[in-house]
């Protein structure tokens, strides 16, 4: 009997593991994609720097039940469903992204790039042999946190159907079954540890180099 | 003709004026030491050189262009340069720290290898030990050496140090120094140097540029530099005989 329900949480579960990984993954594919070139541009503009970084924070700071609700009735990118949820999670995982791309790079030693420009290495060249490179563990800490929190959160994006093991927890919540919200709560925090973990792996590699 | 010329140059920032009308011309194969103390220019006297940055007004002319004519990288490639701590990249091995401006400048691999070797070997540093290492498991004296070789490495016609030996221990300074003095012989290379150590000045120049306060105060050789009334020209030579006096005194 009670195997019987188990058998149950695992078949659905390992479809709601999938749809889990595919809304981190997408989050942070995408919020990588903007907010690394977006770092790279920033640190070249001061100015610009602070109010992108205050309007990121700001962002964070907007409860995540309350962002999904805000998306759902904007036309185009809102409405019930995956995709926004990966809107949402991308907003949220853009600032530590951006930060830590803008720290990694204005934390090059000034010695170290200006002895790259008097050897007449052209700005591309720096970017790529010198910035990038020595950059690198400290972006790779921004992708961790936002991993890690990105799986966390994605929970809740069951809440606008937009599935993952949030599905087990909300309901779980709702029939007051607390099989059905450990069944949610356990592979999410194992999800976040792991990826943790294999983050944190490859940032102490580069660091070595 | 010269190989660098300064022509009436001035170096603003904002309205501090950094550099006011500096008239200079550097030979071929001298080692022209710009001495001064902190917030003279000397440092922008020298980063005006490779295009580093720009004159507010005037010109610099190297090879006889001036540096707003040069493509700034080509400029740069031509020039080598050594700062404090070597400036190495921390993240590459001694090997591709050294070889860096002949593969960007696309010499064959074997090519590169064998300069790399034959610069370790000239400053002392076995190829064999030190080749494969990165900058952090060396010394600073190392580091610094290391630093030259860099600077050699595409056999540039002109070589400028910033303050090269400032961080490093007096021992090694020494050491360093009389390295300095050795390559010079050997390579015949134009060099630029600045510092504030007079007795530095004194020891490696050919001839000394004083600057004070963005103004060249003094330019002649180490022996002129000794007879010269200025008073900043005194002011430095007060530390040497005071350093000198204090030799002496030791020895009696």
């Amino acid at each position: 009997m009670l195997s019987d329900v188990l058998q149950d949480l695992l078949d659905e579960g390992v479809g709601l593991l999938g749809e889990h990984l595919v809304l981190v993954f997408s989050a942070i594919l995408i919020a990588s994609a903007i907010a690394i070139p977006a770092g790279l541009l920033l640190t070249q503009h001061p100015r610009a720097r602070s109010w992108a970084l205050g309007i990121a924070s700001v962002g964070q700071t907007i409860p995540s039940l309350a962002l999904f609700g805000f998306l759902i009735p904007i036309p185009f990118i809102g409405g019930i469903g995956q995709h926004t949820a990966i809107i949402a999670l991308v907003l949220y995982a853009l600032l530590p992204i951006l930060r830590n791309t803008v720290t990694g790079i204005l934390g090059v030693d000034p010695i170290v790039r200006d002895s790259a420009v008097a050897m007449g290495m052209t700005r591309a060249q720096i970017l790529r042999m010198i910035e990038l490179p020595l950059a690198a563990p400290t972006i790779i800490a921004g992708l961790r946190i936002a991993t890690v929190t990105t799986i966390g959160t994605a929970t809740i994006a069951a809440a606008i159907g937009a599935g993952g093991l949030g599905v087990f927890i909300f309901r779980g919540i709702a029939s007051v079954d607390k099989l059905q919200i450990l069944a949610g709560a356990i592979p999410a925090a194992l999800l976040a540890l792991a990826a943790d973990g294999a983050l944190g792996w490859v940032e102490k590699r580069w660091s070595a180099r | 003709m010269s190989v660098v010329e300064f022509r009436d140059v001035q170096f603003r920032i904002g309205d501090r004026t950094i550099l006011n009308g500096l008239n200079l011309a550097i030979e071929a194969g001298e080692t022209l030491v710009l001495l001064g103390r902190s917030g003279s220019g000397k440092t922008t006297a020298l980063r005006l050189i490779n295009g580093m940055i720009m004159p507010t007004s005037g010109d610099v002319c190297v090879d006889g262009k001036t540096t707003a004519e040069w493509d700034r990288v080509q400029l740069r490639r031509g020039i080598g340069y050594v700062i404090q701590e070597g400036g190495l990249f921390p993240h590459f091995t001694i090997e591709r720290n050294i070889g860096l401006i002949p593969r960007l400048e696309k010499w064959p691999e074997g090519k590169i290898a064998e300069r790399v070797t034959t610069l370790l070997n000239s400053v002392n540093l076995p190829a064999a030990d030190f080749a494969k290492r990165l900058p952090r498991e060396l010394s600073g004296g190392q580091r610094q050496r290391v630093g030259v070789a860099r600077a050699l490495a595409a056999d540039p016609k002109i070589l400028l140090f910033d303050e090269p030996f400032g961080a490093l221990d007096p021992v090694t300074r020494l050491d360093l120094q009389r390295e300095f003095l050795r390559l010079r012989s050997e390579l015949g290379k134009t060099s630029v140097f600045v510092t504030h150590d007079v007795q530095e000045a004194m020891k490696l120049s050919t001839r000394i540029a004083l600057l004070h306060e963005g103004n060249l105060a003094f330019i002649g050789t180490p022996q002129e530099f000794e007879g010269s009334q200025h008073p900043e020209a005194r002011a430095f030579l007060d530390v040497l005989h005071s350093a000198i006096e204090m030799g002496a005194r030791r020895a009696q």
